[in-house]
């Protein structure tokens, strides 16, 4: 398919700009000014539609089927979440607006932050963070605060994280300026506790989980783990990429942990955007409200309206602009509106479907761990590669032939060709029962014609792409009359 | 009970349950030590229909004071710019709105081709080598240009100007204790930076942060500015507006290392502040340096050109704690607002929408001095679509007094600058009309001074 580029020719355009007559020329110093214009598309409003919908079609979502893929939570995004969003009164909405013109939209915040606190079962939240890692972030600036506030951040230089963590977790680690200590998986998926007693100490300080880890098993040390780190001193920080499993269940403030953030992307439905929007909003515990960045929604106490407070002397700062990701709020404060402690159904619902997946596919794949999951599950390829040399990737790019989006593939890294699903709660049985078949139907055709899977996908826009072309030498940017043309590229 | 996001009846969920084991749903909970469960039900509101939760939101937001209720001159970083229906019929394409990150190329041409031409646009608007494909905001990849900085030159003090945007300065000192950098402001001298001053504070540095037009408007001597960083070593970095760059030169063009800014203004609603996107553009010397997704060409196994997720050992999910930025989930949908504006508006109508914020803003500086009685803050700067002027008296009560007569007329400047508390930062766009800037002028006639 052609870029919007290749589409272009001069002289045509699709904007119409007011402009007026009488008014001052325009003026820019010369020394200032543009020399060569930016060489945007020149397209028709049409074709620019008409490009912009075909590139839809060679794409794939929720709204277009089955995705599966594990950590991600691609649940369904009510649509009427969309329509609230455009309302003027939130989407024409200046964040400069003065307080008594933004009641509505810090009510929002401010009932969004009530919720988070019940559901977290934490004291304080900060809607800032503008995703998980960014939360992750802003959660260690937090634990360097409080430290530094307690005259212990010189030797408090260490943050563990298991084996099993999204890579975010390490990274964010380095970007707050910490050191790193790893500890081991044990036999039955949870943190090896011995190997956690062996490296916490008064040099620890904090831990990072997910919970349910990435492997999508609940840890059942965790008030062990709790003891070991509050007893150290150190602190605990919740990976909320996994709440979706238990949501009015257990809450990580329940399970010991002092900060969590929560993917409002992922358990509440703001939708992912093919990348983002995310918002990553972190709930504290008491003795962390100081620190959280600024400016703070609160309710003032004297005429019940709602305000921003910017006077928090020992607060981190700021780590984006404004309150945070409005537009994310009001979905996901729509979408918590809709279920209220029914949430804990949709918990439910979430884990029962894993659980289906899992039972109905456990025999033709490897199942590293054999217990019953949460709401997702890591399956490994091992078998079917050794047997047959069809690794994980083929299993996913076979999945496209079958019209279900690929799991998540090769994470966690501790498992080798893993195959990371998680369903959601927001599918039929009728769909799981499918999936499942085409799964068990892939297990069949990697014995009897391997090259099928090798070779797919079949029935995609384009076929398997060379990804290590494109890292070799790097095309990035459309380059008009030098870009190689698809035929010569070819070649 | 049924639920409109839930599917399973009550025979499917025998049947699960069956498949699986067990016996009841609880039982699937049984990993979860009773010490750290809840026990109880949320205590939260109970479920709304669809129709009482749209009455209820709807009610929320009648009580927001937006620009479609007030005439508003508000800027200061987020601008009432026209967003066109071409946008929100693109956007609300389920297959973009409801995929994830493009992992599986195969299933994600259209997101991976659109990144791609959101790349280059970028790059064109910059007049830089390589972008990536989102950062959260304006603010967010200022931080993440100081990480480049700060590993491509292994100096540790970061200079920023004053003039820059006041939220920006803030998420950068807020990230720079982890990066081990220090944080110098310069001031501005009437307005804008002076360059040798700039040149001096440079000295050692990882990098030099300034932004065209600057906070109060003013057009900066930008390529002095970027020579002085350039002269002392370390990374110029020009924090811009898109919509300025139809008639602004490109900061590749004057010798920027690293051209980035908050892309709201270019196809994003307001909306109170976000989600936005933030767009970070460089010299190709620093393509393996940069933060987040960038998308690549290649081909398939038939040869025909497509697109891929490149570069990803740069990235967190390969290279952990070695990696250059934490990022995963970025901003891709408002950026592709963003792509699908730029298209819109061509380069022909991103000169003519600079033209027209040029000439309002002209004009309406001429109607505050002459109608109101005004003085410009910085008389004799030129300036772009954003002016600061004296009202006379605390500004914070000549914006309630002007709100009262319907017009918003800008930002109190006081609370991020000493000695401005009788300063407006005034923003006209392109929305705005000569005859709105009559009234803004009649009103402030009235409250100011």
């Amino acid at each position: 398919m052609k870029l919007i580029y290749e589409k272009s020719q001069p002289g045509r355009r699709a904007s119409s700009i007011p402009r007026h007559d009488g008014l001052p020329e325009p003026d820019v110093p010369e020394a200032l000014r543009r020399t060569e214009p930016a060489r945007l598309p020149e397209v028709p409003e049409f074709e620019l539609i008409r490009h912009f919908t075909e590139l839809s079609t060679r794409n794939f979502g929720v709204d277009t089927g089955f995705y599966p893929l594990g950590s991600c939570t691609m649940k369904y995004n009510p649509r009427v979440n969309e329509r609230l969003v455009t309302l003027p009164g939130f989407a024409s909405l200046h964040p400069h607006q003065d307080e008594d013109g933004v009641q509505g939209a810090l009510e929002l915040e401010w009932r969004l932050q009530e919720i988070l606190r019940e559901v977290t079962g934490l004291d304080a939240v900060s809607l800032q963070p503008a995703a998980g890692s960014q939360g992750e972030l802003t959660g260690l600036m937090l634990v360097r605060a409080y430290f530094e506030d307690r005259g212990e951040s010189a030797r408090r230089r260490k943050v563990v994280i298991p084996d099993t963590a999204h890579g975010t977790n390490p990274a964010s680690v380095t970007m707050a300026g910490f050191e790193l200590t790893h500890v081991q998986t044990d036999a039955r998926g949870n943190i090896d506790i011995e190997d956690l007693r062996a490296k916490v100490d008064e040099t620890t300080a904090a831990l990072m989980l997910t919970n349910p880890s990435t492997l999508g098993l609940f840890d059942e040390n965790i008030e062990e783990i709790e003891r070991i780190f509050h007893g150290a001193g150190a602190l605990m920080y919740y990976d909320g990429a996994n709440l979706n499993a238990v949501c009015g269940i257990s809450r990580p403030g329940d399970m010991g942990f002092d900060i969590v953030h929560i993917n409002l992307h992922k358990t509440f439905s703001q939708p992912h955007g093919g990348g983002g929007p995310g918002g990553g909003p972190i709930a504290v515990r008491g003795i962390l409200e100081p620190f959280l960045p600024v400016p703070a929604v609160v309710r003032r106490g004297d005429d019940g309206g709602f305000g921003l407070d910017f006077d928090r002397p020992k607060t981190i700062g700021k780590v984006r602009g404004f309150t945070g990701p409005f537009g994310v709020f009001v979905r996901s404060y729509a979408y918590m509106r809709m279920y209220g402690p029914r949430l804990r159904e949709m918990s439910e619902a979430a884990v029962l479907n894993a659980n289906y997946v899992l039972a109905r596919l456990k025999d033709a794949y490897d199942l590293p761990f054999d217990r019953l999951c949460m709401h997702e599950f890591v399956l490994s390829a091992r078998e079917l590669k050794r047997e047959h040399g069809a690794t994980a990737l083929d299993v996913a790019k076979r999945l496209m032939d079958y019209g279900f989006h690929p799991p998540t593939v090769y994470f966690p890294l501790i498992v080798p060709e893993a195959l990371m699903i998680e369903p959601t709660e927001t599918e039929t049985k009728e769909t799981l029962d499918a999936f499942c078949e085409a799964m068990l139907a892939i297990a069949r055709e990697a014995a009897e014609d391997p090259e099928l899977l090798k070779e797919a996908p079949h029935h995609r826009p384009v076929r398997r792409l060379d990804e290590v072309r494109a890292a070799k030498s790097p095309v990035v940017k459309y380059g008009f009359a030098e870009h190689p043309q698809p035929d010569a590229v070819a070649r | 009970m049924t639920h409109p996001y839930l599917a399973l009846t009550e025979a499917d969920k025998a049947e699960m349950l069956r498949t699986i084991g067990v016996s009841s749903v609880e039982e699937l909970f049984r990993d979860i030590p009773g010490g750290v469960r809840l026990g109880r039900e949320l205590a939260l509101e109970p479920a709304l229909s669809e129709q009482e939760l749209s009455a209820h939101l709807a009610e929320l937001a009648a009580r927001n004071v937006d620009t479609t209720r007030e005439l508003s001159f508000l800027g200061a970083g987020v601008y009432d710019h026209y967003v066109p229906a071409v946008v929100d019929a693109v956007l609300q394409r389920g297959e973009f709105l409801t995929a994830y990150t493009p992992y599986q190329p195969e299933m994600s041409q259209g997101v991976l081709q659109s990144i791609f031409e959101y790349q280059t646009a970028i790059c064109e608007l910059t007049g830089m080598d390589v972008s990536n494909a989102s950062g959260y905001d304006g603010e967010t990849v200022a931080a993440d240009a100081c990480y480049i900085a700060r590993h491509a030159t292994d100096r540790t003090t970061v200079v920023v100007t004053e003039a820059t945007n006041p939220q920006v300065r803030q998420v950068v000192k807020t990230y720079a204790p982890g990066f081990g950098l220090d944080v110098v402001e310069v001031p501005h001298r009437n307005g804008t930076t002076d360059p040798d001053e700039l040149r001096q504070a440079a000295e050692g540095a990882a990098a030099v942060i300034f932004q065209q037009p600057n906070f109060f408007g003013c057009l900066e001597p930008a390529p002095d500015l970027a020579a002085a960083a350039n002269e002392a070593e370390a990374l110029s970095i020009a924090h811009v507006d898109p919509l300025s760059l139809g008639v602004l030169e490109a900061p590749g063009r004057y010798g920027c290392a690293i051209a980035l800014g908050e892309g709201q203004a270019a196809g994003n609603f307001p909306s109170y502040g976000g989600p936005h996107y933030g767009f970070l553009a460089a010299r190709q010397e620093f393509i393996r340096r940069m933060p987040g997704r960038i998308v690549g060409e290649t081909v398939d196994t038939a040869g025909e050109r497509g697109y891929v997720l490149t570069l990803q050992t740069r990235e967190q999910h390969i290279r952990r704690e070695k990696a250059t930025s934490n990022i995963t989930t970025n901003q891709t949908l408002l950026a592709l607002g963003g792509l699908v504006y730029l298209t819109w508006l061509g380069p022909q109508g991103l000169r003519d929408v600079g033209e027209t914020c040029l000439s309002l803003a002209a004009y309406a500086k001429q109607r505050l001095q002459e109608r109101s009685g005004l003085e410009l803050l910085f008389p004799g700067q030129a300036t772009f679509k954003e002016f600061a002027v004296r009202v006379g008296r605390n500004a914070h009560d000549v914006v309630r007094d002007a709100r009262e007569r319907g017009v918003h007329p800008g930002y109190a400047l006081g609370r991020d600058y000493p000695g401005m508390d009788d300063v407006l930062l005034v923003a006209v766009t392109e929305k705005r009309t000569p005859d709105e800037i009559d009234r803004l002028a009649d009103v402030l006639a009235e409250v100011a001074r």
